[in-house]
């Protein structure tokens, strides 16, 4: 398991976050000390003592007074620093524990910024909880000290004041902080979930003349957010009411206490005065305890993204990768995506030797994907082996395996970034010809041009439709150029013309390439070797075109569909 | 204030009796202080008896009674403002259409809506009784202090507007750089997220390990960028916190030595030590939820943005679908040429032609061709810039009236977040299940909605059952069965994502959901466009060639 929450990230830090602590509590002692010893000039001048007497006083109010912004200064800049570096941690950390393939692959891209909002935690466990505690402590430490010297009584009402503003509410506050995002939380979602139907189903809000009932779903789910944020403000209220109250009959039970014991003018005055502004930094203890709670919440998930088991074992000792031409065996393979869930490759066998091509054809949720999957070690097998050259996949580093079997994937991804590093992530040390052929046996290179290598794609640039987002990852493929090349749905979202010519480049591309193909489109199979049909999660035919074509089944219904509405 | 946040307070009017009463319960609360002051130093100096601090716990508990009526009436006022601008902004875009909402990016808008609102808070619930109470309490404590003490006034009257002063300078100062910072803040955020997004891309080609020691890089170079900034922009700060520890010394040093030469009593030394601080207090708090308000800014900023904007989509009201119909309409576009804002190439361009009662028409051509465009024109989304449409001969009014007529099957039908069968009656609420059931059937859904956890209660969406592509476009269509009364299908590219065999079911239930309507079919595989009585090939906004099926092959 990673610890992945940055608490060790913060101990290596420990000298700047003992800075960041120091000035911060010097701050607010130096706050304490001002008031403290203006107060004792001012009464105490008026006892009309001699001058020097004074003048201990006189330099501490200007020396305090000079220092506070300064200490607090420093204390902002190191406590940011360090903030910074911990979330730095937190995010490396997160990184690494998600770079193993488990199953939160499968979840949206919603749960993703979530964990990546939840990185910001780090910071705020800083800056709004942690250093602020800190502060508070040394103050409270600091002023009931003074008080226990000048009048032990006072001293206590003091402490207990300050531990009702500085426990006791800052519980209540986190209790109430828990209850309510335990509620608040699924009112957002619901909310977000509305919105999201609204704007996303426009099309089909407006052609259905449905656009007036999502509005009316989303003022509902606003009003029932509504509602339980004004109650949940309402209990942040009293907090900050009972805050007020608590310090004003405090500093109102010092005077009292030390008016009953003839304590002197002086020390009643000092003892007032520093236990109202010794409250100054308990009093946000309230509002940092609500956000402890949430920032707890989400270094808990963080926590738990890196103690979720990776979906594939890595071996302790990884096998060398096997030399020379690579040759894949496929054995009685069982692929399982869950427990309880129907098989998704159920007893697959299927051998790929140097050179050969096979195309893997079946209805969608057949285990096609599935089965690259597993080849790429993406996924662990229930039963049955994947071998290449003689060697189990499960005896070699997964790296190393997707160094001889990967191309192009499901779901291919366009960074925020230039068209060129987009490719060339796949070929880092590749040079402009091999990229501008790698694109043009892509049939990408019209595009290109119009684009330009050096535009920055993804969210914040120029949109990537989807046939050019899968001859973009088509390209890359091509580039990485593994020895064992794997392309799913190479031809997906192209228009009929467009995809005919792919498949006729890839397929003349490829040709004395070992290469693994899942396709729809039966047309040009003529050319490779094997057809492996998957039906169900298992081998429902094999053969070569010709063997199929002439043999009953999915693959002869599919070529005379094809065939009659092509009309060849 | 905000300006258009204002109006937006002022036209609603449960709402501005919340931040009245939010703002005035801040200002008394404030004020008070000064009265708590007054007493204190008159019990400290010995002036008032100790039984004056009867007055001084009534103040307390009004004070703490004040800060919990502005606290509710804060929480009041940001969800009625939060739920007042999200209505009109949810109103806004749905009268925006679909053709516009298309061309914007509908992610951040989701967000703006949602959660993005919430930035209000700061802004409404902190930093607004902030302002307030900065504008009349430091006045009040000085008119006080000029009663009391008039060196002490002086010296806090002068040094008060120091802290506005240096504030704004140090901030124009740093302005621009902090604003930047920000920005590349959220770009990290994005970076970030985009890896994290991508990991199985990079994990494909070996580069996920890489990727790691990048993000430790791009951290590390923005955590310096940024601290070289927070040194400059935290000077604010320590001006602010000079200012007031300093005017403190300032006043309560030659209080003390007026004290010691028996030019000044007691009691108004006291008052003046606990009141000078109380002049800055409420600056200092302004100045330190000013940045969290500044993003409540930016979020009314980018939420009137899209209040204002010009939308060219025609505004969408519901009518309920209707039975009683003509029959299936003939489609005439002459010269019909529709442009969209920010491109030089019209998106239909001079197009002509008829489509008969009851034909059916496949639209083939490359992306980009027009056929969208096409379908989005006879759905009413876009109107004609020139050229006019008619419908059996008069001019299409491409309204809700309109639409009741049709049958719609986008490309990527939106499954929304509740159960099959209300996403399969959303064009007939009132449709009963043996009617959905029906639907379904009819559209060859039922068997796979059946086998479904909870059938046709089971929820869809992004926390629902996951429905493959095919079975989403059969729960689409569905919709379009279940719909009574409609006599014009139209289907954008139903199989494009599809194998055989999920194609072949589509294309039947196509096929008999075409029976008795006028049908424009956007095409691309060989299956679906072999319905069609004509193919009609679009390219670069025109047609370029309409044949009938028999004669293509």
């Amino acid at each position: 398991m990673t610890d992945i929450t940055g608490m060790t990230g913060i101990r290596d830090m420990r000298g700047r976050l003992a800075l960041a602590i120091s000035s911060g509590a010097a701050a607010e002692l130096a706050g304490l000390g001002l008031i403290g010893s203006a107060a004792w000039l001012i009464t105490r001048a008026a006892e009309h003592p001699p001058l020097a007497a004074l003048s201990v006083a006189i330099v501490g109010v200007r020396a305090f007074a000079t220092t506070k912004g300064v200490f607090r200064y420093g204390e902002r800049l190191a406590g940011h620093d360090v903030a910074l570096r911990a979330q730095a941690t937190t995010r490396q950390r997160l990184y690494r524990a998600l770079i193993p393939t488990g199953p939160r692959d499968r979840r949206g891209a919603d749960l993703l910024s979530r964990m990546v909002d939840d990185t910001d935690a780090a910071q705020d466990l800083l800056v709004r909880c942690l250093l602020p505690a800190c502060a508070a402590l040394v103050t409270a430490i600091a002023a009931v000290t003074l008080g226990l010297f000048l009048l032990p009584a006072a001293a206590l009402a003091l402490l207990a004041g300050l531990l009702v503003a500085g426990v006791l509410i800052p519980l209540g506050t986190a209790a109430a902080a828990r209850r309510w995002s335990a509620r608040i939380a699924p009112a957002r979602a619901e909310l977000a979930a509305r919105v999201a139907d609204l704007v996303h189903g426009a099309a089909d809000l407006a052609a259905y003349g449905a656009g007036g009932r999502a509005l009316d779903a989303c003022a509902e789910a606003d009003a029932r957010l509504g509602a339980l944020e004004r109650r949940q403000s309402r209990a942040n209220a009293v907090a900050a009411a009972l805050g007020t109250l608590t310090q004003g009959l405090t500093v109102l039970a010092v005077v009292w206490i030390a008016g009953g014991s003839q304590a002197g003018r002086v020390a009643t005055a000092v003892l007032a005065l520093v236990s109202l502004v010794a409250f100054e930094p308990v009093l946000p203890m309230a509002a940092a305890a609500e956000r402890l709670t949430g920032v707890l919440a989400a270094l808990r998930r963080l926590r738990e993204v890196g103690a979720t088991p990776p979906a594939v074992a890595e071996p302790a000792k990884p096998a060398p990768v096997p030399e020379g031409p690579p040759t894949v065996e496929i054995h009685d393979l069982v692929v399982r995506h869950g427990p309880g869930l129907p098989a998704a490759l159920d007893g697959v066998s299927l051998t790929l030797t140097p050179g050969r091509r096979v195309a893997l054809v079946g209805p969608s949720g057949a285990g096609k994907s599935t089965l690259l999957s597993a080849l790429m070690r993406l996924v662990e097998p229930e039963s049955g082996t994947v071998r290449l050259n003689g060697t189990d996949l499960g005896d070699l580093a997964s790296d190393d395996v997707r160094r001889v079997m990967t191309g192009l994937t499901q779901d291919p991804y366009v960074f925020q970034t230039t068209l060129r590093d987009n490719l060339r992530l796949a070929g880092p040390e590749a040079d402009q010809e091999e990229l501008t052929e790698a694109v043009r046996r892509a049939r990408l290179d019209r595009w290109v041009e119009r684009t330009g290598w050096d535009t920055q794609l993804g969210e914040d640039g120029r949109t990537v439709s989807g046939g050019q987002l899968q001859r973009l990852a088509l390209a890359r493929a091509l580039l990485n150029d593994p020895p064992v090349l794997l392309l799913d749905e190479p031809a997906e979202s192209l228009d009929e013309p467009t995809a005919d010519a792919l498949m006729a480049d890839l397929l003349d591309a490829t040709r004395g390439r070992t290469t693994l193909l899942v396709t729809h489109r039966l047309r040009g199979l003529e050319g490779v070797d094997e057809i492996v049909v998957l039906e169900n999660g298992a081998v429902a035919q094999r053969g070569t075109h010709e063997e199929l074509v002439g043999t009953p089944g999915y693959y002869r219904d599919l070529w005379h569909s094809e065939a009659l509405t092509a009309g060849r | 204030m905000h300006k258009d946040l204002l109006r937006l307070i002022r036209g609603e009017r449960a709402v501005r009796r919340h931040l009245a009463v939010c703002l005035a319960a801040a200002v008394l609360a404030g004020l008070l202080v000064l009265v708590q002051a007054e007493v204190l130093s008159g019990v400290l100096s010995g002036r008032f008896a100790p039984a004056a601090l009867a007055v001084l716990a009534l103040v307390v508990g009004v004070r703490a009674l004040l800060g919990l009526v502005q606290g509710v009436a804060a929480g009041r006022t940001s969800t009625g403002v939060k739920t007042a601008l999200r209505h009109r902004l949810l109103s806004r875009l749905r009268d925006l259409g679909p053709a516009d909402l298309a061309s914007r990016r509908s992610g951040e808008l989701v967000t703006l809506a949602g959660r993005g609102l919430d930035a209000l808070d700061p802004y409404l619930s902190g930093y607004l009784p902030a302002a307030a109470v900065a504008a009349v309490v430091p006045l009040a404590v000085l008119v006080r202090l000029f009663v009391a003490d008039l060196t002490s006034a002086v010296i806090v009257l002068v040094t008060l507007p120091l802290i506005p002063l240096f504030g704004a300078l140090v901030g124009m100062r740093t302005k621009e750089v902090t604003e930047r910072q920000w920005r590349a803040l959220a770009r990290l955020g994005g970076h970030f997220l985009d890896v994290v997004r991508g990991l199985p891309t990079l994990r494909a080609f070996g580069r996920a390990r890489y990727q790691a020691e990048v993000i430790g890089r791009v951290a590390q170079e923005h955590r310096e960028a940024t601290m070289r900034t927070l040194r400059v922009a935290f000077l604010s700060s320590l001006v602010l916190e000079l200012a007031a520890s300093l005017s403190l010394a300032l006043v309560a040093v030659p209080v003390g030595l007026r004290l010691l030469s028996g030019s000044m009593e007691l009691p108004t030394a006291l008052l003046v030590l606990l009141l000078a601080p109380e002049a800055y207090l409420p600056l200092r708090t302004m100045g330190n939820k000013f940045h969290a308000a500044m993003e409540g800014v930016a979020a009314a900023d980018e939420a009137f943005a899209v209040l204002d904007a010009q939308g060219r989509g025609t505004a969408v009201q519901d009518v309920p679908a209707s039975p009683a119909r003509s029959g299936a309409p003939e489609i005439r576009l002459e010269n019909v040429t529709v442009r969209y804002p920010g491109r030089d190439e019209a998106a239909l361009d001079d197009v002509s032609l008829t489509i008969a009662p009851g034909e059916r028409v496949a639209l083939v051509g490359e992306s980009g061709a027009g056929k969208s465009t096409l379908l989005h024109l006879l759905l009413g989304f876009v109107a004609p810039d020139s050229g006019r449409v008619l419908i059996d001969g008069v001019a299409l009014t491409g309204d809700d009236a309109w639409r009741a007529r049709l049958a719609f099957v986008p490309q990527r039908p939106h499954l929304f977040a509740t159960s099959v069968a209300d996403n399969i009656r959303l064009g007939f609420p009132e449709a009963t299940l043996d009617d959905v059931r029906r639907a379904a059937k009819a559209a060859h859904a039922d068997e796979f909605v059946t086998a479904l956890p909870e059938g046709y209660e089971t929820a869809l969406g992004e926390r629902g059952a996951n429905l493959s592509a095919g079975q989403r476009q059969r729960v689409a269509l569905a919709r379009a069965f279940c719909r009574p009364g409609t006599d014009l299908l139209l289907l954008d590219e139903p199989t494009a994502r599809l194998d055989g065999r999920s194609e072949a079911a589509i294309v039947a239930a196509t096929g008999e959901l075409a029976e008795g309507r006028t049908a424009v079919i956007v095409a691309h595989r060989p299956a679906m466009i072999d319905l069609a009585d004509r193919v009609i090939r679009l390219a670069e906004g025109r047609v370029v060639s309409a044949e009938l099926i028999g004669e293509s092959r």
